[in-house]
């Protein structure tokens, strides 16, 4: 039982580190304001919840009651995640931010921008 | 049979996979090009700082954190949604 536990909140964990790195790699790598919005509003808020649902079934087996706080946070992260992209997102269609020539619908288009980024 | 080997190893490669997660962020916030670049840059290290805590919780076996990790999650959706407003109407309270 213990060892299905440890099995099962490995996984949890591994899964959420990766996809935690991996929406902050984005961030890093894209060369458009508009494609690095994608990466931590969806990639981070997924591995941060699977790291809070391992630590919510770790705690529940440990301590043998229901342990709540977990599923607040996570709850609480994804109700405000989008809410706060759509913000950022307003923002920067108001300041008129430069866009990459591959986003898709450009508005405020530049032929070169972002290219010689890595 | 495992005897909490398996779970310290992994907790270790979470750590290194969410500290280098935070490294990334670290470097956007620096040298991001524009202002909505920085806020998305700290957004996502309060996000990373919320794993990081979690992380550290499980490691220590204590249930003390999660107030920690919720205050941080609460301050960092009022920040963002501030700096937002801010830089769409020139004020936060209107």
């Amino acid at each position: 039982m213990l060892d299905i536990l440890e099995i099962v909140v490995s996984i949890l964990l591994l899964i959420g580190a990766l996809f935690t790195c991996l929406g902050s790699l984005a961030l890093v790598k894209l060369p458009d304001f508009f494609m690095r919005l994608h990466g931590p509003t969806k990639a981070s808020t997924l591995g941060t919840g699977a790291i809070l649902l391992a630590s919510a079934i770790y705690f529940s087996f440990k301590t043998s009651d229901i342990s709540v706080h977990e599923i607040l946070i996570t709850v609480f992260l994804f109700i405000t995640a989008p809410v706060s992209a759509h913000m950022i997102a307003k923002a920067a269609l108001h300041l008129k931010i430069k866009q990459n020539r591959r986003t898709r619908h450009p508005i405020h288009y530049d032929e070169r921008y972002g290219e010689e980024e890595p | 049979m495992l005897d909490g080997n398996l779970l310290a190893i992994t907790l270790k490669i979470a750590f290194v996979l969410v500290s280098l997660a935070s490294l990334f962020s670290l470097i956007r916030l620096i040298a991001g090009p524009s202002i909505p670049d920085r806020i998305l840059a700290l957004d996502t290290l309060y996000v990373n700082s919320i794993a990081l805590i979690i992380l550290y919780g499980i490691q220590q076996g204590s249930a003390l954190y999660f107030e920690a990790a919720l205050l941080i999650a609460v301050m960092g959706f009022v920040g963002t949604l501030a700096l937002s407003k801010y830089l769409m109407r020139g004020d936060i309270m209107e």
